[in-house]
C-alpha cells in the first residue's frame, strides 16, 4: 500500500517545480534536492519514508512550511470524521428502514419509488450532484450556506452528496437479502405462534438480513472517505479530502502519503470493528 | 393414560384456497371437508403438491400473502368460524389454541436467538409474566420434550443442537401454550429414521398427557398406521378418500389410495421393482371436469371422465369419491 501511494505521488510531477520560483537557477535546483533527499534514487527514498513512517515520522510538510504532515492531517481529520460520520449516520438510519419496508411492500408503488431513488443515488455522480443541490438549495432557495464550516446547517448538503450512493447500494442489498429472510421457514414458526407481524420483520427477519449489508458498511467507510475528496473541493469543506487535493496540487508528497495511511488505516480499523459486529450479531460466527 | 376421544374440535366445511398466479389460478384447496375430534389423531395422505400444506396454512390463515385467499366455505374451531377473523383475531389463536409443527427443524428455528429466547417467546405473546417464571417455564417445556440438561440447553442456539434436537424444541414451541390443535407437516421427514421413531412416539405420549387433536400431515402411510385414528386421502386438492386407519388399510375403496397403498414396499416380500402409479396428477391450475385421477386410474370408464364422482358410504365413517368403489 505505502509502495504504491509513494510511486504514484511521484509520477504527478516534481515537486522542484512548485516550491521553486520560476527564476530559480539549477544550483537552487539541486541545493533544495539535497536538502529535502530527492537527489536520492527512488529506492532510497523509499527505505528512508518507511522507516520514518514506521517512528511515526512523516515528515515535514513543503507547501505549509513548519508544520509536519502528520499534524496537518490531525488537524484537519476531525472535520472528514465529522462530515462521513454524519453521512453513514443519515444513510443507515435511511437505507435500513426504506430497504426493509421495500421488501415487505414488494412489487407496490413504495418499492418502485425506493428503486428510483436508488437507481438516482447509484448513477448521479458526486461532483455533479455536490453541484447541482448547492445551486437549487444554497443558491436559489438559500436554506443551507453553499460552503464552508459551521453547525448543522453546514453538513446537510455535502452529508447527502456524499450519503446518496451509499443509502441506494445499501438500501437495495437490505430490501434483498430482507426478502430472502422473509421467505425462510424460522419467520412462518414465528406467524404460528403468534407473534405481531412487526415483530416479525423488525426483530426476526432484520437481525438475520443484517450480515450482507454490514459487510457493505465496511466498504462504505473507505468510500465515505475517498468520496469526501471531491464532496469537499465541491463545498470547501476544511477536512482531510480538501488538504489533499490541495497537496497534490502542491506535490507535496509526505502530506499525500500521511493522508493516505491515514484512510488505510480507518479502513482496516472499521473491516476490523465489521468482523466483531458480525459475531454480535450471528452465534454461528463466534468461537466456542 | 388412554386418549379419550371427544367432541367435534375442529370442523372445516367445502373449503377452497386458491391462489392466484400469474400463469392463471391454481385450485390449491377446492373443496375440503372434514371434522376433528378432541383427542384425535387425524392423517392427511397425498403426493407432493396434492394441496396438503395448502390446507395447513389455510387453517392457520397463514397463507403466502397476496398470492393465495381462502374463497369459500369455513373452519370451525370449537364453534368459531375462522375465516372471517380479522389478523389481528387470529394472532391471539394462533399459538394458543392451534399450532402447527414444520417439516425442516434445520431451518424453523431462527439462528441468531437462544432456543430459550425463541420458546419464551412463544410463552410471552400468551402469557403476561415476569421473565423468572417465563424461564422457569420455558425449562419445563423442554423437560417436557425430553431434552436433557434443559436448564443448561435453554441457553443454547439452534445450531449448537442436532436436528432431533432441534424438532423437540419445535415441538416444544408448538405445545407450549396449550393448543388444542396442532398440525404437524411432514415432522418427521428431515430425520433419520430412530430419531423418526423416537419423535413419533414422544408426540404420542404428549398427546395421551394431554388429549390435544393432532392433524399428522404425511406421505408415509407407516406414520399413518401407527399414529392416526382416521385417515384422508388427497389427490389435486380434494379427499377422495377418508375413514377409519383400518378399514383403509383392509379395504381401501379408491383405485388411488390402492395404489399409494401398493406402492409401499412390504417387509415380507422381495420385489425386483417397487409398485409406482404410472403419470403425473394434473396440473391444479389446469383440472378435468370429471374424477382428477381418471388419467391414471386403471379401472376409469366414461363416466368418470365426465363427472365429479360423489362420495360413496364404504363403511362406518367411510367414504369414497368413486363412480366404481362399492358401498354397502
Amino acid at each position: 500500500m505505502s509502495l504504491i501511494v509513494f510511486t504514484l505521488a511521484r509520477f504527478s510531477g516534481n515537486p522542484l517545480d512548485v516550491m521553486l520560483p520560476l527564476e530559480a537557477t539549477a544550483e537552487d535546483y539541486e541545493r533544495v534536492a539535497k536538502h529535502w533527499g530527492l537527489d536520492q534514487p527512488l529506492y532510497v527514498q523509499y527505505g528512508i519514508f518507511i522507516g520514518r513512517a514506521l517512528q511515526g515520522d512523516f515528515g515535514m510538510s513543503w507547501k505549509w512550511p513548519g508544520r509536519t504532515a502528520m499534524g496537518l492531517v490531525a488537524e484537519r481529520l476531525p472535520a472528514t470524521l465529522q462530515l462521513a460520520g454524519f453521512a453513514l449516520l443519515i444513510s443507515a438510519l435511511i437505507a435500513l428502514p426504506v430497504g426493509v419496508l421495500s421488501a415487505v411492500k414488494k412489487g407496490t408503488g413504495w418499492d418502485a419509488a425506493a428503486k428510483v431513488i436508488a437507481l438516482m443515488g447509484q448513477s448521479l455522480p458526486g461532483f455533479w450532484l455536490g453541484i447541482v443541490l448547492m445551486w437549487i438549495f444554497a443558491v436559489h432557495l438559500g436554506w443551507f450556506p453553499t460552503s464552508g464550516r459551521g453547525g448543522l446547517q453546514y453538513m446537510i448538503l455535502p452529508a447527502i452528496t456524499l450519503g446518496w450512493f451509499q443509502v441506494a447500494a445499501m438500501m437495495r442489498l437490505v430490501r434483498s437479502s430482507m426478502l430472502e429472510v422473509l421467505d425462510s421457514e424460522f419467520v412462518k414458526l414465528a406467524r404460528i405462534k403468534g407473534l405481531a407481524e412487526w415483530k416479525v420483520v423488525w426483530k426476526h427477519c432484520l437481525r438475520n438480513a443484517s450480515i450482507a449489508p454490514l459487510t457493505f458498511f465496511a466498504i462504505i467507510a473507505g468510500v465515505l472517505m475517498t468520496g469526501s475528496v471531491v464532496t469537499e473541493s465541491v463545498f470547501s469543506w476544511p477536512g482531510t479530502g480538501l488538504l489533499v487535493i490541495d497537496a497534490v496540487r502542491a506535490r507535496d508528497f509526505q502530506v499525500v502519503q500521511a493522508v493516505v495511511i491515514v484512510f488505510a488505516g480507518i479502513f482496516i480499523m472499521t473491516n476490523l470493528l465489521v468482523d466483531i459486529l458480525y459475531a454480535y450479531l450471528d452465534p454461528r460466527i463466534r468461537l466456542r | 393414560m388412554p386418549r379419550k376421544i371427544g367432541e367435534p374440535i375442529l370442523e372445516v366445511d367445502d373449503l377452497h384456497t386458491y391462489c392466484f398466479t400469474r400463469w392463471g389460478t391454481v385450485k390449491a384447496v377446492d373443496g375440503m371437508s372434514f371434522s376433528l375430534r378432541e383427542g384425535e389423531a387425524l392423517g392427511i395422505v397425498g403426493e407432493s403438491g396434492c394441496g396438503k400444506t395448502m390446507t395447513a396454512l389455510s387453517l392457520l390463515k397463514l397463507l403466502p400473502r397476496p398470492v393465495a385467499r381462502i374463497i369459500k366455505g369455513s373452519i370451525k374451531l370449537q364453534g368459531e368460524d375462522l375465516v372471517p377473523k380479522s389478523e389481528r383475531e387470529m394472532r391471539s389463536i394462533r399459538g394458543r389454541r392451534i399450532s402447527m409443527i414444520l417439516q425442516d427443524p434445520q431451518t424453523s428455528l431462527n439462528p441468531v436467538f437462544t432456543i430459550g429466547n425463541q420458546l419464551i417467546e412463544a410463552i410471552q405473546i400468551h402469557h403476561d409474566e415476569r421473565r423468572r417464571s417465563l424461564v422457569r417455564r420455558a425449562i419445563d417445556g423442554l423437560k417436557q420434550v425430553r431434552v436433557a440438561a434443559p436448564e443448561r440447553r435453554v441457553d443454547d442456539y439452534p445450531h449448537q443442537m442436532s436436528g432431533g434436537m432441534k424438532q423437540r424444541v419445535v415441538g416444544a414451541i408448538a405445545i407450549s401454550c396449550e393448543p388444542k390443535v396442532i398440525i404437524a407437516d411432514e415432522p418427521t421427514t428431515s430425520l433419520d429414521v430412530t430419531i423418526q421413531a423416537q419423535y413419533l412416539r414422544l408426540l404420542r405420549e404428549i398427546q395421551e398427557a394431554t388429549n390435544l387433536s393432532l392433524i399428522f400431515i404425511t406421505h408415509d402411510f407407516g406414520i399413518v398406521a401407527k399414529m392416526c385414528d382416521r385417515v384422508m386421502v388427497m389427490y389435486a386438492g380434494r379427499v377422495v378418500e377418508s375413514g377409519p386407519v383400518r378399514d383403509i388399510f383392509n379395504r381401501p375403496a379408491h383405485p388411488y389410495t390402492q395404489a399409494l397403498l401398493s406402492s409401499v414396499p412390504s417387509m415380507d416380500e422381495d420385489v425386483e421393482r417397487l409398485y409406482s402409479i404410472a403419470g403425473q396428477p394434473p396440473g391444479l391450475w389446469d383440472l378435468p371436469i370429471g374424477c382428477r385421477f381418471a388419467a391414471r386410474c386403471q379401472f376409469a370408464e366414461d363416466r368418470c371422465r365426465q363427472q365429479y364422482p360423489p362420495a360413496v358410504t364404504i363403511g362406518e365413517g367411510h367414504t369414497a369419491s368413486c363412480w366404481i368403489a362399492k358401498g354397502t
